[in-house]
C-alpha cells in the first residue's frame, strides 16, 4: 500500500471569526476518486486552496503527494492540476493562447507543447474554434477549456471544483468518463468537489461530507448509506383491486405512502429495514395479495439529506 | 528563477493589455503628443510669431525668469534660438518623464488590478510560479514596454525637434548630454515609479478604472518639475538629472519593499 496522496491532520483555516475549515483530518489514496460534498459555503473551495498550497492554513498539518503545501508549494503545484470554480480563463485570448501560456507556466516540455495542445483541443471538441477569443465561448465551452488547461501537464493529482456545473448532459458524461479513465487506467488521483450527488455516487470511490467547515462523514457511498440512512423506501406490488385495502392496512403503521402511485404499485417510505417483515405481515393479514416487496438501495442523496437533518420524501415526519 | 514561466506571464499580460482600449489608446496618444506634436509646435512657434509680427520680446521675458545658470547657458544663442533651446531641451525634459510613468502605470493597473477584476488571477496562483516569479513577471510586463516606448520616443523626439527647429538653429542641437542621462538613467527609474505606485494602489483598488485614476497621482511630481523649471526654481543640468534619477531609484526600492510585502498568493487569494 503506497502512502496516501492527501493526508491532513486537523487542518484548519479561519477568516476572522469564521472557521471555514475546521480541524479537517482526511486521507485520500492514490488512484482514488474522492468526492467532496457540502452545502454552499461548507468549505470545499477553501480546502482545495489549502491542499494546493495557495492559501496558508491557520492550524493543523497537510501532506499532499508527500509534500508540505505551505513550504513546498511550487514543487507540489507542478504535479497538481486545478479546475477552479469559475473557469478563470483569459477571455481576451484565444483558446490556443490560453493553453500555450499555461503550458509554459507549468513547464510542459517544449517539444511536446504543440502536440499536447492539439490533442486536448481535439478531445474536448474545441479544435475548430481554437483560434477564437474565449470571451465568445459558451459557458460549457469555457468549462471544457478550463478542464483541458488543468490536464496540460498530466498532473498526478487533480482538483476539480464543480467540473460539470455548466455542462449539458452529454458533455457531463464525457467528463465523467474522463475522470474514471484517469483514475482507473492512469492511476491519477481525483479530488472532486461537487453538488451533484448522482455524479458523486457514480464516480466516487469514497466521499466526504462537509458541514460548516467540519467533515461530518466519510466513506464509500454504499457504506454511508448503510450507516446513515435508516429509513428505506420499499416498492410494494399488490393486486390492483387490493390497493385500497392495502392503503388502509398501511395507515396503521408508522410509514408513508407516496401519493400518486399507480394502482397496485405502492412506494412506501420511512420503513426501517427491520420493520419490513411486519409490513408484509400487516398486508397479508388484511387479505392483500402481495406480488413483490423491493427495498430501494438508498442513494447518496438520501445520505446527504439524512446527514443534514432534512427529510426526503417526508420521511422524517412519519418515522419515530 | 523560472524564466520560462516569467516570460509566459509577460507575454500573456502584454497580449491582454493591448486589447484594453483604456490602455492602448493613452499608450499611443500620449507619446505622440509628447514626442511629436509638442516639439513640432514649439520649434515652429517663433516663426509663427515672427510671421504675425510679434516681437521676440515675450521669449526674452520668459527667459529672465529662468534660473541664472540656465540663463548663462543660453546666453550664447540668439534670442530666437535661446527660446527654442529653452523649450525643447529644458522645459520639455520633465514632460518626457510623463511617458515612462504613465505607460508603466497604466499597464500595471491592467495587469495587477485588471487581472483580479477579470477573475483570471486564481488560475495563476494555482500554477507552480513562486510569489517572487509572479511579481517579477508582473513588473516586467509594465516596465519593459514603458522603457521601450520611452526610448523609441526619445529617438522620435530628437528627429522631430531637430527637423522642426532646423530653420532657427541651422544645426543638430539635440540630444544634449542632460537628455542622454534623462533617457538612459532617469526614464527607467520613472517607469519603476509608475509601476511600484500601482502595486501599492492595487492593494486598495477594486477595478481597473479606479486604479487608473488613483495611479494618475504619480504624474504630479513631474508637473511640479515643469513649473519649477519655468519659474527658475530648478534647472535640469546633467548633475541634477543624475541626482533625480538616483532619488527615483531609491524611492522605487523603498516603495517596492512596501508593495511586495502584500504580494503573497496567500493574501492575494484571500482578497479575490
Ligand atoms: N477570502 C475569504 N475571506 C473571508 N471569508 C471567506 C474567504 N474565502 C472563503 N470564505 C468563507 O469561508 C466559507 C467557506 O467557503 P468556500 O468557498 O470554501 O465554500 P464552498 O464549500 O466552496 O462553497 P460553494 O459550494 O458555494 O462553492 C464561506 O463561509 C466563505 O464565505
Ligand atoms: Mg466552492
Amino acid at each position: 500500500m503506497s502512502d496516501p496522496v492527501i493526508l491532513t491532520h486537523e487542518l484548519t483555516r479561519c477568516f476572522g471569526s469564521l472557521v471555514a475549515v475546521n480541524r479537517l483530518s482526511l486521507e485520500v489514496a492514490q488512484g482514488e476518486v474522492f468526492g467532496f460534498l457540502g452545502h454552499n459555503g461548507a468549505g470545499k473551495t477553501t480546502t482545495v486552496r489549502l491542499l494546493n498550497g495557495v492559501l496558508a492554513a491557520s492550524g493543523g498539518q497537510a501532506r499532499v503527494l508527500g509534500l508540505d503545501p505551505a513550504s513546498q508549494g511550487t514543487a507540489l503545484r507542478r504535479r497538481t492540476g486545478v479546475l477552479t470554480e469559475s473557469p478563470s480563463l483569459d477571455e481576451r485570448l484565444t483558446a490556443r493562447d490560453n493553453l500555450a501560456i499555461f503550458a509554459d507556466l507549468y513547464g510542459v516540455p517544449r517539444e511536446r507543447v504543440r502536440r499536447r495542445i492539439a490533442e486536448l483541443l481535439e478531445h474536448f471538441e474545441l479544435a475548430d474554434r481554437a483560434d477564437e477569443k474565449v470571451g465568445g465561448y459558451s459557458k460549457g465551452m469555457k468549462q471544457r477549456l478550463a478542464l483541458a488547461r488543468a490536464l496540460l501537464h498530466e498532473p498526478d493529482l487533480l482538483f476539480l471544483d464543480e467540473p460539470t456545473a455548466a455542462l449539458d448532459p452529454v458533455a457531463a458524461r464525457g467528463v465523467h468518463e474522463l475522470i474514471l479513465r484517469m483514475a482507473r487506467q492512469e492511476g491519477r488521483t481525483v479530488f472532486l468537489c461537487t453538488h451533484n450527488l448522482v455524479e458523486a455516487q457514480r464516480l466516487c470511490d469514497r466521499v466526504g461530507v462537509m458541514e460548516q467547515g467540519r467533515l461530518v462523514a466519510v466513506g464509500a457511498p454504499q457504506e454511508l448509506a448503510r450507516r446513515y440512512v435508516h429509513n428505506l423506501t420499499v416498492e410494494v406490488e399488490v393486486a390492483p383491486e387490493d390497493t385500497d385495502t392495502a392503503l388502509q392496512a398501511l395507515a396503521g403503521l408508522p410509514v408513508a405512502v407516496q401519493p400518486g402511485s399507480p394502482r397496485g404499485q405502492l412506494a412506501v417510505s420511512g420503513v426501517r429495514r427491520e420493520a419490513i417483515p411486519a409490513l408484509v405481515a400487516a398486508l397479508v393479514h388484511a387479505g392483500v395479495a402481495v406480488y413483490g416487496v423491493a427495498p430501494q438501495e438508498p442513494s447518496l442523496e438520501d445520505v446527504y439529506f439524512a446527514l443534514h437533518g432534512e427529510g426526503v420524501h417526508g420521511q422524517r415526519e412519519v418515522s419515530p | 528563477m523560472n524564466w520560462r514561466g516569467v516570460r509566459a506571464l509577460v507575454r500573456k499580460d502584454l497580449k491582454v493589455v493591448m486589447q484594453n482600449k483604456g490602455v492602448s489608446i493613452p499608450l499611443i496618444v500620449v507619446p505622440v503628443i509628447v514626442f511629436v506634436v509638442v516639439p513640432a509646435l514649439v520649434a515652429l512657434l517663433p516663426r509663427l510669431f515672427g510671421a504675425m509680427g510679434a516681437p521676440t520680446q515675450d521669449i526674452e521675458e520668459l527667459l529672465t525668469m529662468a534660473a541664472p545658470p540656465l540663463r548663462e547657458a543660453l546666453s550664447h544663442y540668439s534670442p530666437e534660438q535661446a527660446g527654442v533651446v529653452f523649450m525643447l531641451a529644458y522645459v520639455m525634459a520633465p514632460l518626457f518623464l510623463i511617458v515612462p510613468l504613465m505607460v508603466a502605470n497604466v499597464i500595471a493597473a491592467d495587469s495587477f488590478v485588471g487581472e483580479r477584476e477579470r477573475k483570471t488571477l486564481e488560475a495563476l496562483l494555482h500554477t507552480p510560479l513562486t510569489d517572487g516569479e509572479l511579481i517579477v513577471g508582473k513588473m516586467l510586463s509594465a516596465w519593459l514596454p514603458a522603457v521601450a516606448v520611452s526610448w523609441l520616443g526619445f529617438v522620435v523626439y530628437g528627429v522631430t525637434a531637430n527637423l522642426a527647429a532646423w530653420p532657427v538653429m541651422g544645426r543638430v542641437f539635440f540630444p544634449t548630454p542632460m537628455w542622454i542621462v534623462l533617457a538612459l538613467w532617469v526614464a527607467p527609474a520613472a517607469a519603476g515609479l509608475g509601476l511600484v505606485a500601482m502595486i501599492l494602489v492595487s492593494a486598495r483598488a477594486k477595478t481597473f478604472q479606479e486604479a487608473y485614476q488613483l495611479g494618475g497621482v504619480v504624474v504630479l511630481p513631474v508637473i511640479l518639475l515643469v513649473i519649477g523649471q519655468i519659474s527658475g526654481v530648478v534647472y535640469l543640468s546633467v548633475g541634477v538629472a543624475l541626482a533625480l534619477g538616483l532619488g527615483l531609484w531609491v524611492v522605487d526600492g523603498v516603495l517596492l519593499r512596501l508593495g511586495a510585502r502584500n504580494f503573497h498568493r496567500n493574501e492575494l487569494i484571500a482578497r479575490l
